[in-house]
């Protein structure tokens, strides 16, 4: 078998080392009745030709975005990814490396981390960022619970606007925790549905974080800063939750604001779609905050030589040093998906990143203008970055389901998400980027004139 | 524009550092700069924007480089690392095998990698059949009758099974307080029970390295919720007692939960469903070769047995006449799940490249797996013996574990023999885990090791505990020098944290 090295000669020869005859003395704890030959009723082991064959095939039964017009945004975005990204992680250096535990031959690894713990720090305008959590939505979890140990209050409370996984994520995370999870009921959308005035009014000396999302599920931009001031007026934290970081190319970082974490989900530079993971959750806060911060952080120091280097650090906060009493249980994290939205937003630049940024919007505004057109479609934002909300005169799901069959991927039906509002039945959500193309849009909007006639 | 911001192109790496074919490389922000961009994207076409009043207007400080220096610089970046690429990495209960690359050819199939995961089901009928595909596989190894897929990773897999376990006993009435965890468990294990909820009370090992059965049957109450054990455990051994463990956990009404780190051992030998246990995670990125990328991303699915399976997290695949359905919000079939632990399915990225490896290598290839890899570990055993001390001698299973008793004599330390080994071409092993044992040196060689590479290792191994004289001793001690960075001040690193570039910090060296 191609991936087992020894031959038979060779395990004789060792068996003969250790003083064995046969392979099964080394298993002679095992109770025997447990130690059978099920293995002999699996299939046996497959070429790469055969094995390659048959995952081909199951990957043809897919339809995969590039295919096809795709306007699906809601948390996980499509983006062009430089041929250069995967060509660099598929180094076997990065890719079959390990946790940078011994800092001397993860020298490679950890000034990588460092750099993008820098990247992260700057694009969410915060003070530091840790070297990644497993997705946005745990990342949120943790901001959470990281809220609770800081304030040490017991009420959270979820803006409606809040992605509605992630808000299934920080319930069911915090379920044993001493922390009351307050949702607030989402709202589409309308005109002068700007303000944060309904949030702020419940804010009180219980509340341990008020948590928003920035654009929101709906695409809306809401400015948090005067939330933020009324958080810190009554010792509560802001934590401001993104989807997309092309967007903070865009927009006023959520630093500025006042969050006091920020976390998001950077799977749309540098990562793909991957059909919901791996992804990386990027995690930023304040120094102030950094003993409570879970997950690893990498830091600058010298070598004995007086060589500037780096290490992980700060491993007093984790599970490994604190057992029970660790910020986090969180052990592996998502360092190949981090390195890869690192090289992205290293090639992209600030230049780059705005110049993505700017066409992202360009197409949505596109996309938005040419479907308002159609009668009996609305869209409902006032503000978006690359994604918006539409009312349809009838239910997204089905028309949704009937485009898909013309292989035209035309959107999110937003009921799918939220199943008792039977008021989201008719929402679609509709996004927009770099990729789509003039001829998309036109299919996009022919298809839903077609499925309204 | 904002003089803060502009890079001081003088205060560059210089070369005097470099030698060979390693090189110094400075930090992105050390070179690039916010004008320049690797990436040609078409011109816009300066549309009136409707971002509201939140349009950015201040500097992020992000560089750019062109695309031959970023390649350049992670290139140079990744020359600095070791990996399995390059050799023998033994890290105890990480299971360092071999990545194979047709893994990661297959996970980039456009069909697997460009799937969005809220496309409407019908386009994305071969992911789900993906899933159900590597559930059976999974079912068939560990012998239970589910699987939830969704776990990010190992500890999350631990959280899994402990939410299930809370889920359980609350719906008989009783949630109950505490958890058992043996001494020798990995930090995750009692990090996991306290965000759970749960107190925490440590299992001792008995002499033999193993769980001690007379100390668990004292502490087993009724407000034992479940005993955490790994199996084989941290110190490399089966736990021969298990099915009288798992009898005095049942008999006590909690439940048993194995970490499936080191499953490796007995992968295609024995269903851990037939030693008593109720549940457990696998870990994709060590068992099942999906590879370490740095630190992640993992995977790890969790097997239970049909009492718990409701009880279990969302999302899952099903599968019916009509083709696959995705259960995805707490229904009818799914009213007692605890819930959702992540936004999407799980990591499908790494359940293609597990599904490669599993039809690869088939049940004959899975059981030779964990054949090769208990071989090649009781063989370093035999070649370290004489030359390293070992707190539990006699067979171990697919890690050796040694201590530094032998140490002492010649003044030296675990951590000493560790970097030692760096110098000589090895990724150390695991050290000072588990922490039951003084300066504990667990070596997990794998299967995928050939025995040229074991036999360099040992020799390596013993030229290292043989130093005994004033000279070598001082040499171990400073030991690596052959790396491109030596040991490194990790007390400053904490007491004086640098967590990031900043623009106004003036470089010292480098």
């Amino acid at each position: 078998m191609r991936y087992l090295p020894h031959t038979n000669q060779d395990r004789k020869l060792m068996m003969a080392k250790i003083g064995i005859e046969d392979i099964d003395e080394l298993f002679a704890d095992i109770p025997k009745q447990a130690l059978t030959s099920f293995a002999d009723t699996m299939p046996s082991h497959s070429g790469e030709l055969e094995v390659t064959r048959h995952l081909q095939s199951l990957s043809n039964l897919n339809l995969a975005a590039s295919k096809a017009p795709s306007f699906l945004g809601g948390g996980a975005y499509r983006h062009h990814i430089p041929a250069t990204v995967d060509a660099l992680i598929q180094r076997g250096e990065f890719l079959t490396s390990y946790t940078p535990y011994q800092p001397e031959i993860s020298q490679g690894t950890l000034q990588a981390v460092f750099e993008f713990q820098t990247q992260v720090a700057l694009l969410t305008g915060m003070e530091l960022a840790n070297a990644s959590m497993y997705d946005g939505s745990t990342a949120c979890a943790e901001a959470v619970l990281m809220a609770g140990r800081i304030t040490k209050r017991k009420n959270v409370i979820l803006s409606g606007g809040l992605h509605p996984f992630y808000c299934d994520v920080v319930e069911t995370l915090a379920q044993f925790s001493r922390l009351n999870i307050e949702k607030s009921r989402p709202e589409a959308p309308t005109k002068g549905h700007l303000d944060t005035v309904a949030l702020e009014k419940r804010i009180n000396e219980e509340t341990a974080c008020v948590v928003v999302q920035y654009p929101d599920f709906f695409g809306l931009i809401r400015d948090f800063t005067r939330l933020g001031d009324q958080c810190k007026k009554s010792g509560a934290l802001l934590i401001i939750v993104f989807n997309e970081p092309v967007a903070l190319g865009a927009l006023k970082s959520p630093g500025e604001m006042g969050a006091d974490i920020v976390v998001g989900e950077g799977q749309s530079l540098g990562v793909g779609l991957n059909f919901g993971g791996p992804y990386v959750g990027l995690f930023a806060t304040k120094t102030k905050y950094l003993r409570q911060t879970p997950g690893r952080i990498a830091g600058q120091t010298e070598d004995l030589d007086g060589k500037r280097g780096w290490v992980l650090t700060l491993n007093a906060r984790e599970q490994h040093i604190r057992r029970e009493k660790a910020t986090s249980n969180i052990c592996t994290n998502s360092g190949l998906c981090a390195l890869a939205f690192s090289i992205h937003l290293s090639l992209l630049g600030e230049k780059g990143l705005s110049h993505l940024a700017t066409l992202n919007h360009e197409a949505t505004i596109s996309t938005a203008d040419q479907l308002t057109d159609i009668k009996g479609v609305e869209i409902l934002n006032e503000s978006y970055f690359n994604e918006f909300t539409v009312r349809l005169p009838k239910p997204a799901g089905p028309l949704v389901e009937n485009l898909a069959r013309k292989k035209v991927l035309a959107g999110i039906p937003i009921h799918r998400l939220y199943p008792d509002r039977q008021d989201f039945k008719n929402l679609l959500l509709v996004n927009a980027n770099e990729l789509t193309s003039q001829s998309d849009i036109e299919m996009l909007a022919n298809g839903i004139v077609e499925e309204l006639s | 524009m904002n003089k803060e911001m502009d890079w001081d192109k003088e205060n560059t790496a210089s070369t005097a550092e470099n030698k060979g074919l390693h090189t110094e490389e400075p930090l992105i922000f050390e070179q690039g700069s916010t004008s320049q961009s690797g990436v040609d994207l078409p011109q816009p076409k300066e549309t009136q924007h409707r971002l509201g009043s939140l349009r950015r207007t201040k500097q992020i400080g992000l560089p750019g480089l062109s695309e031959p220096e970023i390649v350049r610089h992670y290139t140079r970046l990744s020359r600095n690392n070791y990996a399995i690429d390059i050799g023998l990495y033994p890290l105890g209960s990480c299971t360092m095998k071999h990545n194979p690359r047709l893994n990661e050819a297959v996970a980039r199939l456009s069909g697997f990698s460009d799937i969005h995961p809220l496309q409407p089901l019908s386009t994305v009928q071969g992911a789900m059949a993906l899933i159900k595909e590597l559930e059976r596989w999974l079912i068939m190894l560990t012998g239970f009758p589910t699987i939830a897929l969704s776990p990010a990773a190992g500890a999350q897999g631990e959280l899994c099974g402990l939410m299930v376990i809370r889920s359980y006993l609350e719906q008989q009435g009783d949630p109950r307080k505490t958890v058992l965890v043996a001494d020798s468990a990995h930090g995750t294990n009692p990090a996991t029970a306290a965000m759970c909820g749960y107190e925490i009370k440590s299992i001792p090992s008995n002499a033999s390295g193993r769980l001690d059965l007379q100390a668990l049957k004292k502490i087993l109450d009724s407000e034992v919720a479940a005993v955490m054990l790994t199996n084989p455990n941290t110190c490399g051994l089966f736990e021969s007692q298990i099915l009288d463990i798992s009898n005095a956990v049942h008999n006590s009404g909690a439940l048993l939960y194995c970490d499936g780190a080191n499953f490796n051992a007995i992968v295609g030998k024995v269903k851990p469903a037939d030693l008593g246990i109720d549940i457990m995670h696998l870990n994709l990125h060590k068992t099942f070769s999906t590879p370490h990328g740095g630190g992640g991303p993992g995977s790890g699915p969790v097997a239970m047995t049909s009492a718990l399976a409701p009880y279990a997290p969302l999302p899952w695949v099903d599968h019916s006449n009509s083709g696959y359905t995705l259960t995805e919000h707490v229904g009818s079939q799914s009213k007692l799940s605890f819930g959702r632990m992540r936004a999407w399915h799980g990591q499908m990225g790494m359940f293609v490249r597990a599904l490669c490896y599993l039809i690869s290598h088939g049940g004959d290839g899975l059981r030779q797996v964990a054949e090769d890899a208990v071989l090649n570990a009781n063989y370093i055993r035999q070649g370290l013996c004489e030359h390293y001390s070992m707190p539990y001698p006699g067979t171990c299973m697919h890690e050796v574990l040694c201590d530094e008793q032998s140490l002492k004599p010649v003044g030296l330390k675990t951590l000493d023999v560790a970097k030692a080994l760096i110098d000589k071409g090895f990724h150390p092993m695991t050290i000072y885990f588990p922490l039951i044992v003084n300066g504990a040196m667990l070596i997990e060689p794998t299967e995928t090791e050939t025995k040229e590479t074991l036999d360099q290792f040992i020799q390596a191994m013993i030229a290292i505990a043989d130093h005994s004289s004033p000279e070598s001793i001082s040499f171990l001690k400073n030991a690596p020098v052959h790396t491109p960075r030596r040991r490194l001040d990790e007390t400053q690193a904490a007491r004086h944290p640098i967590l990031r570039w900043s623009v106004d910090r003036t470089e010292t060296s480098n």
